[in-house]
Parts: C-alpha cells; sequence; structure tokens
C-alpha cells in the first residue's frame, strides 16, 4: 500500500501518481490523509484501484471515475463523482450539491445526507443516499438510479427522463413531468440488490418509485412553459 | 422589407411589412414561437463597415506574392503543455453531431486538417469519424454532458467550456425528435425521438469561483497537457472576458450574435446579445487591462464571411477566428442546385434556416440516411479546404497592403470605419475624420 500525504505532497502529484498506474499497475491500494478540502481529488482515474481518503474533500473528488473504488472518510464538497463512468465512490460523511452530477455509470454511495440536485442530469450510474437528498435532485436526469432511504427534498426528478427514483420517506414535492409510479417484483428485485450493494438495511417494500410522465417528451403548445 | 409589389399605389408598411405579418399569423395559427437554424438575419453593424487604409507614401507596403506574411497561430500557451499550432487562423467552430451529419462532421474535419488547421466537436459528444479524420480538434464541454468521457477528454487536442453561443447567450440547446435517430439517441443516453433540450447552466458549477475548480478539475484529468478554452456568447464581454481570464482559461472564445445556430427560438436569435464588431473592443480591452493581451488568445466567430472580415477581426485584436454558417455554405449547405427541393419544403435555397427539422436537401443538417449521403465527406473537405485557403489569402492580401508581414500585426490603427455606429464600436475613427465617437479628440 502507497501512503500520500497531502500535507506534504500536492493534489496534483497524487493525482499523476494514480493516473501514472494506469500504463503501468504497480500499486492497487492507495491511502491519502491530510486532506484539507482541498478539490479534484482523485479525479480522473482509470485503473482498477483501491484509494481511501482520510479527511474531507472539495469539489469534484473522483470527478469521470473509471473502474476505481474510492471511499471518503469524511464529508465531500460539490460534484463528488461527476460524471463517473464506473467503479465505486462512497461518501461516509455528507456529501454537497451535484452528487453524481452526469454520471453515466458505477456506484455512488453516500451515508450521510446530499444538498441540492442529487444526479442531476445523471447518465446511468447507481446513486445511493442513505440520509436525505437536498431539492432538485435529478433535474432532467436521463438514466440510472436514485435511492434515498431518507427524505426528498423540492421539485424532486424535475424535468425528467428515464431515471427511476425510489424514495422512502417523505418527497416534499415531485418537480413537472415527474410521478409516482408502482413498484413491481422487477423494481423490488432491482432495488434489494442496489441497497444490498450500497449496505444498506432498508426493506425494499417500503420504497416509493418515481419516474417520467413523458409528458415533455415532444415540444408542443402546453409544454411551452 | 420588400417593396417589389407591382402597383406603385400601393405602400407596404416598413413596421408591419409582410416577413412580421407572416410570423403574426403563424403564431395565430400554431400558438408556439418559431425556432429555427441559422444566424441573426436582421442588418446589423458588421465588417463591411470598416475600411482597410492600404500603405502608400507614410507606410510601407509588401509584396503581394512574394514577401512573407506569416499567418500561423499557438492557442493555448498560458498554462497547457501542449498548446495548438494552427497554420492559418481561420477555425471550425463546434457543431453537433446531431445537429449536423456524421458525413458533415467528418468533412468538417478532413478540410480542417488539410489546411492545418482545428475542428471543434458540439453538444453530442465526439465522433469516431470526426476524431479520426482531425489532425486538431477541439472537444467541447458543454451543460448537457451528452456524450461527455474521459477517454475522448484525454484523446482531444483542447477542451473548450461551453458558456453561451452568440445565437442565445443565456440560452439551452434543443434537438427536436426527428433528429434523434438510434446513433444520436445513444450517444446522448436518450429515448429515440425525443425532443432534447440541453440546460442553459453547467449541472455541478455555478459562478466564476466553481468555474475556476472545474477548470482544474479538468486539467488534473488531462494532466496538465492540453489548453482549456471558454466560449462565451457575446454580452458583457467586458466584464465575462475578464472572469474567463481569472478562471484560468488558456483561450477565451467571444461568439457575436450573428453567430449561427443548429435550433434556437427566432426571438432570442435576433433580439438577445450584440455584434461581433462590438464584442471584439471590448474583449481586447478586458485582456489588456489585465495584462493579457496575446497572453490569454481570443478567438472571434459570428458572421464571417471572406478574407475581409478574419483581417478585421485580427486588426482589432482576436488572435484567431472560428466559422460556422461558412463552412457549411462551403460544403453546400443552401445550394441553389436543390432549389426545386427547397421549395418543396416550403423554402428555397438561399434562405433555407429549418435545421431543426432534419429535412436538409444538402444532406448536411439532417440525421435522414438519404439526404445524409449526399454529402461526401471527401469533396466536401476538399472544397472546404479550398475555401479555408482564399480566406487565408485574402487576409493576408490586405496584411501585406498594411505593410505588415505577420497577419497579427495587423492593429486598429490600420482601419476606418464608414458609419458612426461602427466608429463607435470598433473604435476606430469616422473616415474622413479623426473621431472616434465617445473618445475625447
Ligand atoms: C448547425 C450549427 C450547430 C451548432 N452547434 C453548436 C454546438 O453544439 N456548440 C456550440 O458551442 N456552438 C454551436 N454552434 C455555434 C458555432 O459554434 C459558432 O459559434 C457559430 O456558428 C459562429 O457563427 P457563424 O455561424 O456566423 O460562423 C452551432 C452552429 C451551427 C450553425
Amino acid at each position: 500500500m502507497q501512503s500520500i500525504n497531502l500535507a506534504e505532497h500536492s493534489v496534483r502529484q497524487l493525482n499523476q501518481l494514480l493516473h501514472d498506474q494506469y500504463n503501468h499497475l504497480d500499486e492497487r491500494q492507495w491511502d491519502v490523509s491530510q486532506t484539507s478540502g482541498q478539490h479534484n481529488i482523485a479525479c480522473g482515474l482509470n485503473q482498477n484501484l483501491e484509494v481511501n481518503i482520510h479527511g474531507h474533500v472539495g469539489y469534484f473528488c473522483a470527478g469521470m471515475n473509471q473502474l476505481a473504488y474510492v471511499t471518503v472518510h469524511g464529508n465531500a464538497g460539490q460534484g463528488v463523482a461527476e460524471n463517473m463512468m464506473s467503479g465505486t465512490v462512497h461518501v461516509k460523511g455528507d456529501a454537497s450539491s451535484a452528487a453524481g452530477a452526469t454520471a453515466h455509470g458505477g456506484l455512488l454511495i453516500v451515508d450521510g445526507n446530499t444538498g441540492a440536485r442529487c444526479g442531476i442530469s445523471m447518465k446511468g450510474c447507481d446513486i445511493v443516499v442513505k440520509g436525505n437528498v437536498g431539492h432538485m435532485s435529478c433535474f432532467m436526469a436521463q438514466a440510472g438510479t436514485l435511492v434515498v432511504c431518507g427524505d426528498a427534498g423540492e421539485a424532486l426528478g424535475d424535468s425528467l427522463y428515464e431515471t427511476v427514483i425510489y424514495v422512502k420517506g417523505k418527497v416534499q414535492s415531485l418537480g413537472a413531468d415527474c410521478i409516482e409510479k408502482p413498484v413491481t417484483e422487477k423494481h423490488l428485485k432491482k432495488l434489494k440488490k442496489l441497497l444490498k450493494s450500497a449496505g444498506a438495511e432498508e426493506d425494499p417494500a417500503q420504497f416509493k418509485r418515481y419516474g417520467s410522465a413523458r409528458q415533455l417528451y415532444n415540444f408542443k403548445v402546453d409544454n411551452a412553459y | 422589407m420588400n417593396n417589389d409589389h407591382p402597383q406603385d399605389n400601393l405602400r407596404e408598411s416598413a413596421t408591419f411589412d409582410r416577413t412580421t405579418m407572416a410570423e403574426i399569423r403563424r403564431a395565430a395559427e400554431t400558438g408556439i414561437y418559431d425556432i429555427r437554424g441559422f444566424g441573426a438575419k436582421r442588418k446589423l453593424p458588421h465588417f463591411d463597415d470598416l475600411l482597410f487604409l492600404g500603405a502608400s507614401m507614410s507606410r510601407y507596403p509588401l509584396e503581394g506574392y512574394r514577401e512573407a506574411c506569416d499567418t500561423s497561430v499557438t492557442l493555448g500557451t498560458r498554462f497547457a503543455k501542449k498548446p495548438i499550432v494552427i497554420d492559418t487562423p481561420v477555425t471550425i467552430a463546434g457543431m453537433s453531431f446531431g445537429a449536423l451529419s456524421a458525413n458533415a462532421k467528418e468533412a468538417l474535419g478532413r478540410g480542417a486538417s488539410a489546411v492545418g488547421t482545428s475542428t471543434t466537436t458540439g453538444d453530442g459528444g465526439m465522433t469516431p469519424e470526426e476524431r479520426g479524420q482531425s489532425d486538431k480538434l477541439v472537444y467541447q464541454y458543454l451543460p448537457s454532458r451528452y456524450g461527455m468521457n474521459p477517454d475522448d477528454l484525454r484523446k482531444a487536442d483542447a477542451i473548450e467550456i461551453v458558456l453561451g453561443q452568440g445565437a442565445k447567450p443565456g440560452g439551452g440547446g434543443m434537438l427536436l425528435g426527428q433528429k434523434i435517430t438510434d446513433r444520436v439517441a445513444g450517444m446522448r443516453t436518450l429515448p429515440k425521438g425525443v425532443d432534447q433540450r440541453s440546460a442553459c447552466r453547467h449541472p455541478d458549477w455555478t459562478g466564476p469561483d466553481d468555474l475556476t475548480i472545474k477548470i482544474q478539475e479538468l486539467r488534473e484529468i488531462t494532466d496538465w497537457l492540453i489548453p482549456i478554452y471558454i466560449k462565451i456568447g457575446a454580452t458583457r464581454t467586458y466584464y465575462d472576458v475578464k472572469l474567463a481570464v481569472k478562471a484560468g482559461a488558456d483561450v477565451v472564445v467571444v461568439d457575436g450574435m450573428q453567430g449561427g445556430t443548429a435550433a434556437t427560438q427566432e426571438v432570442f436569435i435576433e433580439h438577445v446579445g450584440i455584434p461581433t464588431l462590438a464584442a471584439i473592443p471590448q474583449a481586447v480591452q478586458a485582456l489588456q487591462d489585465m495584462g493579457m493581451h496575446r497572453k490569454v488568445q481570443l478567438i472571434v466567430s459570428g458572421g464571417i464571411r471572406n478574407g475581409a472580415d478574419v483581417a478585421k477581426c485580427m486588426a482589432l485584436g482576436a488572435d484567431a477566428v472560428a466559422i460556422g454558417t461558412a463552412a457549411l455554405v462551403a460544403l453546400g449547405c443552401n445550394d441553389p442546385k436543390y432549389d426545386d427541393e427547397f421549395k418543396q419544403i416550403g423554402s428555397a435555397a438561399g434562405f433555407y434556416d429549418d435545421y431543426h427539422e432534419g429535412k436538409d436537401p444538402a444532406g448536411i443538417s439532417t440525421q435522414d440516411p438519404q439526404l445524409a449521403q449526399r454529402l461526401n465527406p471527401v469533396d466536401g473537405g476538399r472544397k472546404l479546404a479550398n475555401y479555408i485557403r482564399v480566406l487565408t489569402l485574402e487576409a493576408q492580401t490586405l496584411a501585406r497592403a498594411c505593410g505588415k508581414s505577420n497577419l497579427n500585426n495587423l492593429e486598429p490603427e490600420d482601419m476606418v470605419a464608414l458609419t458612426v455606429e461602427s466608429a463607435a464600436m470598433a473604435k476606430v475613427p469616422l473616415v474622413g475624420t479623426n473621431w472616434i465617437p465617445g473618445q475625447a479628440f
């Protein structure tokens, strides 16, 4: 295992070391400490690494992640795992806004709560939030699944495309074109699998499912506002 | 206004002309605003309002054919380890696969590569055809993030963060369902046939301080190798350019209101933004005030048609230009040879702007395989290369006449303005006077 102390090394040095593993993998396990909330830690990884980050991180931690398993033992700032393609990002604390924004694949787990716009414009990843999510979560979300074990803020799933949202707690309000839909066996199975992979104990039967009413899909007069 | 009515005693209203009345009827019929492609069609103060002062006694011209006039430009010298070097200042602007056919994108790449310049992806991601045929490819980073992925990011020669477009500053994009084929849908992760709305704001950052961090993230992912551009639609250009530089851009792209679009509300195209002519001096002033002119390069676009326009942009202080509409016309957009077919879809060659409908008889702004195959990418590429060569030669001709051995030695002092408006905007004297409106004598 390699240990990098960000009080002694720059984020640039750390990221370069991690990126170098793409061409030549000689160390899978990485430990990062003294993060001091710095931005862009461990972004652009593209190798099957296991990165444990001890401390809070700033914006865009594990951004565009491919293959790597990144764990943040602390809170994460804005845009954690944004545009992730594959792999897993696990935030043990809370995450700020735009967690998992535009992510195409992989799994994002947040043990605490997230701020606004969790899963905004997401394109195929899975997100499991064990606490609550803020307002406008899944705005214009296109594909993938968001699971919220707590409550969801205002305008959940506004202008939603094909992302599926499960919420166990209260939904403050649904956004335009987002509606509650029945939960079938197929959904329960998928939800159970997701909860399990995120290490969440919740009973899938207690969740409600939300999706797109698909009324905004084609441009017409009534949709103009 | 069109006064071609045969009867002299009939007078058309300048306020309610036939186009205006047709739009009122269209609106009354459909209940929805008009969407179209192309750029602003109204008359605006433009480069035609400027003239060059060729050398004579007080200046020394260069020999038109034999004396060198350098046209190469290096973009991204501020932070990138690998700046882009182009042989001509004319680059190809970002136009999406989706709006344009794959053949058209390939033709743009071929044409640009043949003359040693760069081309740009667009909303909807990078196609292999385009990457394969483009020696220097700029990868756009847009609010929608359609098709955005780190593999393509690392394949790019530069990244362009799009904040706005001249045709619609403050607006997002749209691609109507008829153009969303299986391939386009797949690249954008959307169901086929669904209208696609690209957001007007980026999903994971707001404001210039966040943008600074976002730029650093993109640099981290690409190991600080490639330049990062910021593209803005021209509005409060002075302040926006300053903020773009502060946020860490290597290159700023300013797109004026004449700039083309694939699909935008007509009201947006014609009424939002400022003309390219007015935007350039503001951008240059911002760079100069920060001591960054020529350190952060400035690319200008919006209504560039010929070598004179290129030379005038350079003289006003731009490092390079980008063309969209003109490049499409070079490929065959609006070609009179398809006039009958244009008429069948309610338009005419030279007027066609319904790019969003995907029925382009010239096979450019379409996803219909039958129509798209009308554009041979090799022929298209050759025409585009020829056209860019002409733009470059024309600009060189003007620069030599002004005694410049490098296109970017052209300066405002080489020009005068034909109208008071253009003099005020370009900040060059009204022809025959030494008066620059807004400035003391
Ligand atoms: C068909 C078409 C598609 C376009 N797509 C994009 C796009 O995806 N992203 C973007 O930033 N600008 C886009 N633009 C704008 C161009 O990048 C450029 O700013 C503009 O065309 C320049 O003005 P000009 O057309 O007068 O040369 C598009 C323009 C056209 C004509």
